[in-house]
């Protein structure tokens, strides 16, 4: 079998690669010696999308009117009706209420108490979750109380609360409309797909024009960023109740709305779960990003800490944020398959609510005589930020030399020529490369949507920067790719270090990047190689993940089957696991491209010279039109690398199946 | 005891949801609204720390104020509509254009000056003065460009500027003068100063945009170049300057820190306006709390509290209006 496969495969390889020099070759010769417009993009091919745009987004939010009410007056209007639930979130968990203003100001109701709040949360987490559950949830409530950082981790927790519901009630309005109009799903889809690859802030700057600024922006912003999980996840929830449920319940007699609120919602709970947990951890990731513009909380004390180099109190205050989504995640994932399961309670069990409610109850009584139980004593909090930045400071006096070395070799030897190369080539060669390259993994049509999301590039005049943002891109995808996979598949045999695994996994995914941002600048120096390190980093985290699910797939009868055909290990993981689970690993090189298009925005902090820097200008300069269009051109982007890996791993499945025939 | 607990958590939940009506009220016809003063904030330390301090002073006179997140030189559209309303820090160095074109709309006002006088340029440490004879002074620069060079930016000098949207001052200065330097643009100023500090424990090559007032000034020995003192000539006169033939030949302007306001706040707020234009401090005072603030790592609003408490005799002279 190995070798059938390996005559088979060789000279398909090689035959390609022949196919993509001769490619390439043609495309440089062509563009190169044709016309000059082939090579630098002439004027008539750009048109001022930006200004268009900004102009027409700043006569919406200041000048237009909706039956005689200014569209401001609304938005703002809105945005003051929002604050509310916020503050009042605010003043239960985190502030309390206050007598007074300015200097003569005294509280007069104290906030719940961590006592009262992080007891609740084991309760419900040993419900729902068991006695494992509990102590995950202990050690992280008992990390954020020891170290400080509870008040603020309240703070977060009222925005993440509330835009989670707001964008939970949206997801599900939007998910049962699209699931009962299949054109209402088609515009929604392609919208939700377009609002998950632009940048965060690339809308921000609208919603700071509309909304104001102030928490109600960044709320209104966090919610568009954690939208679309929900509708994707309620749109496949309901499509998955089967036809015979929906039977039944026709032949009872429900109505159009019982059927959906007691027949089809209550089936698809479970998964619509699944898609309320993604918002969750969607909510988390943009905490920083909010805390930019106004909402304060564990993101501001991450900002503050890194403001004065403090390094350690940046990194306790972003394991606070880590320590909050694993709670959160953790605890609504196990609710997640309780409702999946249709599981209650157990016989003579209390319902939750009245044991969380007594709880409250007891626990506001103790911390009203025991003073500790409200506000964690000042003497008692722990701190270890002095050992992180006495690292920090060690590894760059004892390490710089060799750390340098290495940064001017990466620099000067692998990354300025790629981009100077990418610079250089004609807008056209790699436009038509793009449409070849498409043309044989998909055909025709993807060959067009392919050429005309890059052409829309081109037209928004944006290609030099965007040409950088996929340098970027392509070296750290890389990286992540060499250094995941293999880890991945390493960790694929060993069970036993899975859970582990995960919780590394969560925690590179759910600490702020600018945590390690700010060590990387100071060991290599403001500019590309630090971006890279950090977009690696976060990268590497979904490659690691897809090459172990991928690998653990890999069906055991074939291996057997390896094993008996007398395959040595190398040769059983060259020709059985790993075209086994190449769909796997495409998938998981697609979210590997999509994790780093979404760190653009922070490597562009570092200063790179790509579209997240000009958004990030945009931002600073209120520049309207230039943000968002700069953003839709990282989508542009973000949508061709979708589309051509899912087509490659389409075909990499139909070639495995020709092959098993 | 418990009982009253929780009838007082009930109030608390009730309150902020809207159902009772705090009731405070004030004398004196202040605050002629409680609709809250927004306070711009921004990405450096003591724009916050004057803005809680001015915040304070308003709050405790019995006015709502709110502290809200803005960019230097993103805030005037803020401002012109109404959604900001005070910034306690405008910086001739880098905004002196920007707060005319504003104040010209007529929607903004200029709300005087601070007391604060800033420096914004480029900025070396101590050490650095042997190695490249004849610093401060910006002609010494000639010859150290290889001095302060770095692989990528070999043979010219690598001089880590202010974030792009800071404004191109570095650039021109550059060209004007003729320095053998390149500018490196971070894209925060936390990633400025983890360069500065990873050279200075290293005793490394290093000079950068550096401002004042700021804790750097206090924590690490350095000083600033020498450039051609600004003057309005330099950025409109070409033959100004050391350079004949273009203009931005001068350091950035060195001076005043300005108050500004939203021009519709005067008919709302109007004590609350005169105490801003009344409020008045000195380098000197805020240096010492910057410290307290960036390298102690106390809260803005701990050491401002504290300001207030220990100076009644200078702030509550401007609190006149109020009674």
């Amino acid at each position: 079998m190995s070798l059938a496969l390996r005559i088979d495969n060789l000279p398909h390889i090689a035959r390609s690669s022949v196919k993509c020099v001769v490619a390439v070759v043609a495309m440089a010769l062509i563009t190169n010696l044709g016309p000059g417009w082939l090579s630098t993009i002439p004027d008539w091919l750009m048109f001022p999308v930006s200004d268009i745009v900004g102009d027409s987004l700043t006569w919406f939010a200041r000048e237009a009117t909706i039956g005689g009410i200014a569209v401001q007056e609304i938005t703002r209007g809105f945005a003051g009706l929002i604050d509310k639930p916020i503050e009042a979130a605010v003043v239960v968990l985190a502030d309390g209420l206050f007598k007074g203003r300015g200097l003569d100001v005294t509280q007069s109701v104290p906030p719940l108490s961590w006592l009262a709040l992080g007891g609740a949360a084991i309760i419900v987490a040993h419900r729902f979750g068991g006695s494992a559950l509990a102590l995950t949830t202990s050690i992280c409530v008992a990390f954020l109380v020891s170290f400080g950082l509870w008040q603020n981790a309240m703070i977060t927790l009222s925005n993440v609360l509330v835009s989670v519901i707001l964008a939970t009630l949206l997801g599900l309005v939007l998910g049962i409309w699209s699931f009962r109009s299949t054109h209402v799903e088609n515009v929604t889809r392609g919208i939700m797909n377009v609002m998950q690859t632009v940048p965060i802030f690339a809308y921000l700057i609208p919603t700071l024009l509309l909304f104001g600024y102030g928490p109600s922006a960044a709320l209104v912003a966090t919610v568009a960023y954690a939208l679309p999980p929900m509708v994707h996840n309620t749109v496949l929830a309901l499509k998955s109740v089967p036809a015979e449920t929906i039977e039944c319940g026709r032949m009872t007699g429900c109505t159009q709305r019982q059927l959906l609120w007691q027949v089809q919602l209550p089936t698809a709970l479970g998964k619509i779960a699944v898609g309320l947990n993604q918002s969750i951890m969607m909510t988390l990731n943009m905490v920083i990003i909010a805390s930019m513009i106004g909402a304060g909380g564990l993101g501001f004390d991450v900002l503050k800490a890194l403001r004065k180099l403090d390094i350690g109190g940046g990194l306790e205050a972003g394991m606070g944020i880590v320590a909050l989504a694993i709670i959160l995640d953790r605890t609504s994932q196990a609710i997640a398959k309780r409702a999946a399961h249709g599981k209650h309670r157990e016989p003579g069990q209390w319902p939750i609510w009245k044991v969380v409610g007594l709880w409250l109850v007891i626990a506001t009584g103790i911390a009203y005589i025991f003073e500790p139980a409200q506000a964690w004593p000042k003497d008692y909090v722990i701190s270890t930020a002095v050992f992180w930045n006495d690292l920090v400071t060690w590894i760059n006096i004892e390490w710089f030399d060799v750390l340098d070395a290495f940064r001017t070799f990466a620099l000067l030897e692998v990354m300025r020529p790629f981009r100077d190369a990418l610079a250089a080539a004609p807008w056209s060669m790699m436009i038509g490369l793009l449409a070849i390259g498409a043309y044989a993994l998909g055909g025709a049509r993807l060959a067009i949507y392919c050429v005309a999301l890059a052409l829309a590039i081109v037209m928004t005049g944006y290609w030099g920067p965007a040409m950088n943002s996929l340098y970027l891109i392509l070296i750290s995808v890389t990286l992540a790719v060499i250094m995941g996979f293999p880890v991945g598949f390493w960790l694929a045999s060993r069970p036993q270090l899975q859970t582990a695994a995960n919780l590394t996994l969560d925690t590179l995914q759910t600490l702020p990047t600018l945590v390690y941002l700010l060590p990387a600048v100071m060991l290599f120096r403001i500019g590309d190689v630090s971006a890279v390190i950090a977009v690696t980093l976060y990268a590497t985290a979904p490659a690691i993940r897809y090459a172990m699910i991928g690998m653990s797939q890999v069906p055991v009868a074939r291996l057997e089957a390896a094993q008996i055909s007398g395959c040595t290990r190398w040769q059983t993981l060259r020709w059985i696991r790993f075209p086994a689970a190449l769909p796997t690993l495409l998938v998981g090189v697609n979210q590997t491209i999509m994790m780093a298009f979404s760190m653009l925005i922070i490597a562009a902090l570092v200063g790179t010279k790509d579209l997240g820097q000009e958004i990030l200008i945009a931002l600073n300069r209120s520049l309207v039109g230039q943000g968002i269009v700069a953003g839709l051109c990282v989508a542009c982007l973000a949508l061709i690398a979708d589309a051509l890996l899912k087509a490659g791993a389409a075909r990499a499945v139909t070639h495995r199946h020709k092959k098993e025939d | 005891m418990n009982v009253k607990k929780i009838l007082n958590s009930f109030i608390a939940i009730a309150m902020s949801i809207g159902l009772v009506a705090p009731a405070t009220s004030m004398a004196a016809g202040v605050p002629e609204s409680d609709k809250p003063i927004k306070f711009m904030t921004a990405d450096w330390t003591s724009i916050g720390l004057q803005a809680e301090i001015m915040s304070l002073i308003l709050r405790t006179s019995g006015y709502n104020t709110k502290l809200v997140v803005a960019d230097d030189s993103g805030r005037y559209p803020g401002f012109e509509a109404g959604d900001l309303h005070v910034s306690m820090e405008t910086w001739q160095t880098t905004q002196l254009n920007n707060l005319k074109k504003s104040v010209a709309t007529g929607k903004v006002l200029d709300m005087g000056e601070t007391g604060l006088k800033g420096v914004e340029d480029w900025w070396y440490p101590m050490y650095m003065k042997e190695r490249c004879p004849g610093l401060p002074d910006w002609k010494a620069l000639k010859k150290c460009g290889e001095l302060f060079a770095t692989a990528d930016t070999a043979p010219k000098g690598r001089y880590v500027g202010g974030p792009v949207s800071w404004g191109d001052h570095d650039e021109n200065l550059i060209k004007a003068l003729d320095l053998p330097f390149e500018v490196i643009h971070p894209g925060t100023d936390a990633a400025m100063f983890a360069e500065l500090k990873a050279a200075y424990d290293r005793k490394a090559p290093v000079i950068l945009w550096v401002w004042e007032p700021h804790w750097v000034g206090s924590v690490y020995d350095g000083e600033f170049v020498k450039f051609p003192k600004f003057e309005a000539g330099c950025f409109d006169d070409a033959s100004w300057g050391p350079n004949p033939n273009m203009t931005g030949d001068c350091g950035k302007p060195y001076g005043w820190i300005k108050k500004m306001a939203w021009a519709g706040g005067e008919k709302v707020w109007p004590c609350a306006y005169e105490m801003i234009r009344k409020y008045d401090m000195s380098n000197a005072q805020i240096n010492k709390m910057l410290i307290e603030v960036d390298l102690n790592g106390r809260s803005n609003e701990e050491v401002a509290t504290e300001w207030l408490k220990n100076n009644k005799d200078i702030w509550k002279p401007w609190t006149t209006c109020a009674g």
